[in-house]
């Protein structure tokens, strides 16, 4: 790979940009889709690789390319700096996903309390409206505090993202149920949502609970048989 | 290490005046441990990073990156248990896989 492609590969991630990297095998001869042109074939199989997050090598005129999709990283948005939070990100950031908090309490959203991930002090509503969750989004609520919690539900209820987990017993849900039916939210809706929150692994611990989150994200995105919790009206998960 | 981060971790190798290999998994058959796409960054200086497997094939595919450094020719390789190299460089799961080494330059 010249230095140049690298770059501008480099660049593309900075930018949150998708793209393709095309090697032909074995020779080595490159191209970046969408920015380089492609004889149409291998242009359907980039945006194939991209759409389905999977390399694989394709056969044009008996020549064997690797088509190598370049999405951007899965997000996770975050409602709820506490301390389940504080567990939480860092192990996220390590399973790869770009992680933002989301918490108008400053004092509980320091740069000292998660380090290096983005912050949003904004209400909740406007935070996740401005945030735009996407199939490649998911969105976990921790605060506890309706005022909090139901307007992220709210906006990421209206919103294509894989995964939508809050935290709270079944009481604590069945109360947040009733709340989203008077916004309007049906059951459909309101069956996309995690709750209680997370694979049952019988966790106690702040840590535990994050593991247990996060193992349900990573469930959602892969399209496993565990992401659909046994006699829920669980939703259709699929991988993205 | 996400494959992302061997990409920037290449990259900064190959700034500091490194002498860099990428070698990207292009092809699995049966139960390779890593998908198609993932990488493994080496260096003439002997540094690594990431993976192509699960550690089963990272010494040789070092070992091989190394003409690929010297002559900037890239080369197509495949391990896998029917290889004649099974024994020594082989899969222990009995997957196959080829990966596709290129030198950063």
């Amino acid at each position: 790979m010249t230095p140049a492609l690298l770059a501008r590969l480099q660049e593309a991630q900075a930018a949150k940009r998708p793209v393709a990297l095309l090697t032909r095998l074995p020779d080595g001869e490159q191209r970046l889709w969408p920015e380089d042109d492609l004889p149409a074939p291998l242009a359907e199989a980039a945006d194939a690789a991209l759409r389905d997050d999977e390399a694989g090598a394709v056969v044009l005129d008996g020549e064997k390319w690797f088509v190598h999709p370049h999405n951007p990283p899965v997000r996770l948005i975050v409602v709820g700096a506490v301390h389940v939070a504080q567990a939480l990100v860092p192990m996220a950031v390590l399973l790869g996903l770009a992680v933002t908090v989301v918490d108008p309490r400053r004092a509980f959203a320091t740069p000292d309390r998660f380090p290096g991930v983005s912050l949003s002090f904004d209400w909740p509503d406007e935070a996740l409206a401005a945030l735009a969750p996407d199939a490649r989004s998911a969105v976990v609520t921790l605060t506890h505090d309706p005022k909090l919690d139901d307007p992220a539900l709210d906006v990421a209820l209206r919103s294509p993202c894989f995964y939508i987990g809050a935290l709270g017993s079944r009481r604590t849900h069945a109360k947040r149920v009733a709340r989203l039916q008077e916004l309007g939210h049906g059951d459909g809706a309101i069956a996309r949502i995690r709750a209680p929150v997370g694979l049952d692994i019988a966790a106690v611990t702040a840590p535990e609970i994050a593991l247990s989150v996060l193992a349900e994200v990573v469930a959602a995105r892969r399209g496993a048989a565990l992401a659909r919790r046994a006699g829920a009206a669980a939703p259709v998960t699929e991988a993205v | 290490m996400s494959d992302e981060d061997v990409l920037a971790t290449a990259a900064a190798w190959a700034a500091e005046g490194e002498t860099v290999a990428l070698a990207t998994v292009v092809d699995t058959w049966g139960s390779s441990p890593r998908p198609a796409g993932s990488r493994l960054a080496v260096t003439a200086s002997g540094r690594m990073a990431g993976s192509v497997s699960g550690g089963c094939i990272e010494g040789a595919v070092a070992e091989a990156a190394r003409r690929t450094m010297e002559t900037g020719a890239p080369q197509l390789l495949d391990y896998g248990i029917s290889d004649e190299r099974a024994w020594e460089v082989g899969l222990a799961c009995g997957g196959k896989l080829q990966v596709f080494l290129e030198r950063l330059a």
